[in-house]
């Protein structure tokens, strides 16, 4: 059974995953941290992608791949054929730099899928960077949520404009898409729908 | 005050739904504790020392009489029979069970309450002051734009998990009382130039166990511009705070980092994309939501009242409590009254189910059927007859409300502490109230005259012990429980952060702390000044002299 739920004109279902998430090697960099330090916030404690990890990971040769952005940028050459054929996706990490993204790419448009990896549950910058691909970058292929998805994490997903998730494997999709429809009337405007409560509908005081 | 529509109402019990599901999950072993986490406190449910504690949402402070009498019950059917006013205006349940939390929300939403994002890395209940809408020097109403702000906020789907919670406070009068400069983003709103409603943005202020106070954003900001430049300051909050150490993670330390030029210029880069986007405020919005926050049926009345000055002249007592609980009031022959949760000898900001009763019924008879909480965790009836002040007296004196200390030494802003809360390093209510009982002098207190004292059990600050006239924390020391007390910190338009006098104190020490440091002011004082005039024109040499004097109050090398 699969655990991708997609998005579809509005309607929520289990579907096929068509796509492959290709991994980093581990890395043999011991971790940086800087502790107490506030110089490079963006980077406290985040891993960094080592030119050896780039050069060692493993490209499968054919299907539908999504790839890490430090290797979609450092092996474009590798991917450029694959790209006409829409076989190509590019996953980013929460703490990566969307600019570095977009910049890779002519239109971004150009790729069918792209996906933000969450590590933990928690971290909730992945809202703000689909929210940004969509409403700033103008980014309206499919958006899917990898990682440490959990049902609950789905309606916010949904509103910051991601349109497929890919459940962690240890809990139920199924159960899992009934969380979408938490809330029926959202007072605020988002990606899903920029139009907030105020303006959807005539409040009588 | 602010009346649910269906909208409203649909949501809050989508909610209950939602959390009983979650609850059932986590009790059914489908969510981990780590998962169940954050869960239940954007639900206000912390598992404590010796029971979870419930956070209940007071929006801005406000409640109405039949909202109050559902808390007193709740608090009699799943609690021991009472609750505790927080200083951010809430209410928490000390001993609520786990599993009954989705049937307390089910109640909670029969009166159009919740638990929503009262606690959590989230945006929480957005605080203003206590006397919004009465105050005399009040130049917005500031509840209108915190109830939109409160929709706004609640549920936002990018930033339901924040590096780390997320204060908002409004204030819409000259004299700040929502300590604007003490919140993640501080709204004070003012009539520019042209006579339009504007905003003056305050960011990166808190306490905790970094205090810093907030800087200036925006100096002028469109009130239409509210929500949108709010999205711009947490989004960059949201993508750049540090998520790797919690105690590095509030929006304070990113501004602190990056210094408020920089943060304001991406801030700007942000809205230049935000600004006129679909949240922008509508006048018509403004008018729906200001219909619920417009003035009472106010009769009109003379200035003075015969049989309430009267009352005055031949009762001390009434006088003295006129003098500390009664305040002025922008309509003639109407005052605001603040019923002490602070009597001496018991937890500041406690309330038993019967007091709460007792409160209701006031509200409904005297003022409206309505009530506020304070930060400083007290009650107001906000609209009452100068000539019905007297019956009020009487009645909230017999139910140990009318307490005069409003102001006062012993009107303590204090933490659940040891006593309750897990996070804390020392117990804080039996600290108020030894203190309380050492200045158990009606006299002698109304002699001292405006001071706060401000207790936390830890450095987390709930207490807001950092802007005290006098701040005491609670601090560990190989395992044993220290006081370390500061004193020159203040809230309001010159807030400021108290300076640390020296090494820390055991507990049985602290009331007589407290005395020397009376016994200096008393001493030192110019006819007008009050403590905190007294403790910043000195410094703290002359009060650490004094305090210190006797060597062996002091123990050498407990330091905090």
């Amino acid at each position: 059974m699969s655990n991708l739920i997609t998005l579809n004109n509005g309607i929520a279902s289990i579907t096929e995953n068509e796509w492959t998430v290709v991994k980093l090697p581990v890395s043999q960099v011991e971790e940086r941290k800087q502790a107490g330090k506030v110089v490079l916030f963006k980077l406290t404690g985040e891993k960094t992608v080592s030119a050896e990890q780039i050069a060692n990971t493993e490209i499968p040769s054919n299907g539908k791949i999504i790839v890490p952005l430090s290797v979609f940028i450092a092996r474009k050459a590798e991917l450029q054929g694959r790209m006409t054929t829409n076989e190509i996706g590019v996953w980013v990490d929460t703490h990566e730099i969307l600019e570095d993204l977009v910049a890779s790419v002519s239109d971004l448009n150009s790729l069918p899928i792209i996906a933000v990896h969450v590590e933990r549950f928690a971290d909730g910058r992945i809202f703000s960077l689909g929210t940004l691909l969509r409403s700033r970058y103008g980014f309206k292929n499919e958006l899917r949520a990898i990682g440490d998805v959990l049902r609950d994490q789905l309606y916010f997903f949904k509103r910051s404009g991601f349109t497929s998730y890919l459940v962690r494997a240890d809990r139920s999709a199924t159960e899992a898409l009934a969380s979408l429809s938490d809330f029926t009337n959202p007072y605020q405007g988002a990606v899903d729908e920029p139009r907030p409560v105020f303006k959807r509908y005539n409040r009588i005081a | 005050m602010y009346k649910y529509d269906e909208i409203d109402q649909t949501l809050v019990d989508e909610r209950v739904a939602q959390y009983r599901d979650q609850t059932r999950r986590y009790l059914a072993g489908e969510l981990s504790e780590e998962e169940f986490r954050p869960l239940r406190l954007q639900n206000g449910l912390y598992i404590q020392r010796q029971a979870p504690m419930l956070r209940i949402a007071v929006p801005y402070g406000m409640l109405s009489s039949k909202q109050l009498r559902k808390l007193a019950d709740i608090t009699g059917k799943y609690d021991k029979g009472y609750g505790h006013f927080s200083t951010r205006q809430n209410l928490q349940l000390n001993w609520p069970k786990l599993e009954d939390v989705p049937e307390i929300l089910a109640e909670l939403a029969t009166v159009e309450m919740h638990a929503i994002q009262t606690s959590g890395n989230c945006i929480r209940n957005i605080t203003t002051d206590q006397f919004a809408g009465v105050a005399p020097d009040e130049i917005i109403d500031p509840r209108v734009m915190a109830e939109i702000m409160r929709q706004w906020s609640t549920f936002h789907p990018e930033f339901a998990l924040l590096p780390r919670k997320f204060k908002i406070a409004v204030s819409g009068t000259t004299d700040d009382r929502a300590v604007v400069q003490m919140h993640d983003i501080g709204m004070e709103f003012y009539k520019d130039n042209n006579d339009k409603v504007a905003i003056k943005v305050w960011v990166g202020g808190g306490l905790g166990r970094t205090p810093i106070l907030g800087a200036v954003i925006r100096e002028h900001l469109e009130w239409q511009h509210a929500l949108t430049y709010c999205e711009a300051i947490i989004r960059v909050y949201n993508l750049h705070g540090r998520r790797d150490n919690s105690y590095k993670a509030r929006i304070k330390i990113l501004v602190k980092a990056l210094g408020i030029e920089e943060f304001k210029r991406q801030v700007e880069e942000e809205w230049s994309h935000l600004k006129d986007a679909p949240n922008t405020i509508p006048e018509g919005e403004l008018e729906r939501v200001s219909k619920h926050f417009e003035a009472m049926p106010y009769e009109v009345l003379p200035a003075h009242d015969a049989s309430f000055d009267g009352a005055i002249a031949s009762n001390p007592a009434f006088a003295a409590w006129v003098k500390r609980n009664v305040h002025a009031h922008k309509t003639a022959g109407y005052r605001a009254v603040t019923l002490s949760l602070k009597p001496h000898g018991t937890a500041p900001g406690d309330a038993t189910a019967e007091q709460m009763h007792v409160v209701a019924d006031l509200a409904d008879q005297y003022s409206f059927g309505e009530l506020r909480v304070s930060h400083e965790q007290n009650l107001i009836l906000a609209d009452i007859k100068l000539s019905d002040l007297f019956a009020v007296w009487e009645k909230a004196r017999a139910n140990g409300l009318a307490t005069p200390n409003i102001g006062l030494l012993t009107d303590i802003i204090c933490c659940p502490g040891g006593d309750f809360c897990s996070l804390a390093n020392a117990k804080s209510i039996p600290i108020a109230t030894a203190i309380q009982m050492q200045f158990d002098n009606l006299d002698y207190l109304h002699d001292i005259g405006d001071i706060e004292l401000n207790i936390s059990g830890c450095m987390n600050a709930c207490g807001h012990h950092h802007i005290g006239h006098i701040g005491i924390l609670g601090v560990d020391k190989d395992g044993s429980e220290w006081y370390q007390v500061s004193i020159g910190g203040s809230q309001g338009n010159d807030a400021s952060l108290g300076s640390v006098i020296g090494p820390s104190f055991s507990a049985e020490e602290m009331p007589s702390v407290v005395q020397k440091l009376i016994d200096v002011y008393i001493q030192e004082r110019t006819p007008e000044e009050r403590f905190i005039d007294t403790a910043r024109r000195l410094g703290v040499a002359p009060f650490k002299a004094h305090v210190y004097a006797d060597k062996s109050t002091a123990k050498p090398g407990v330091t905090a």
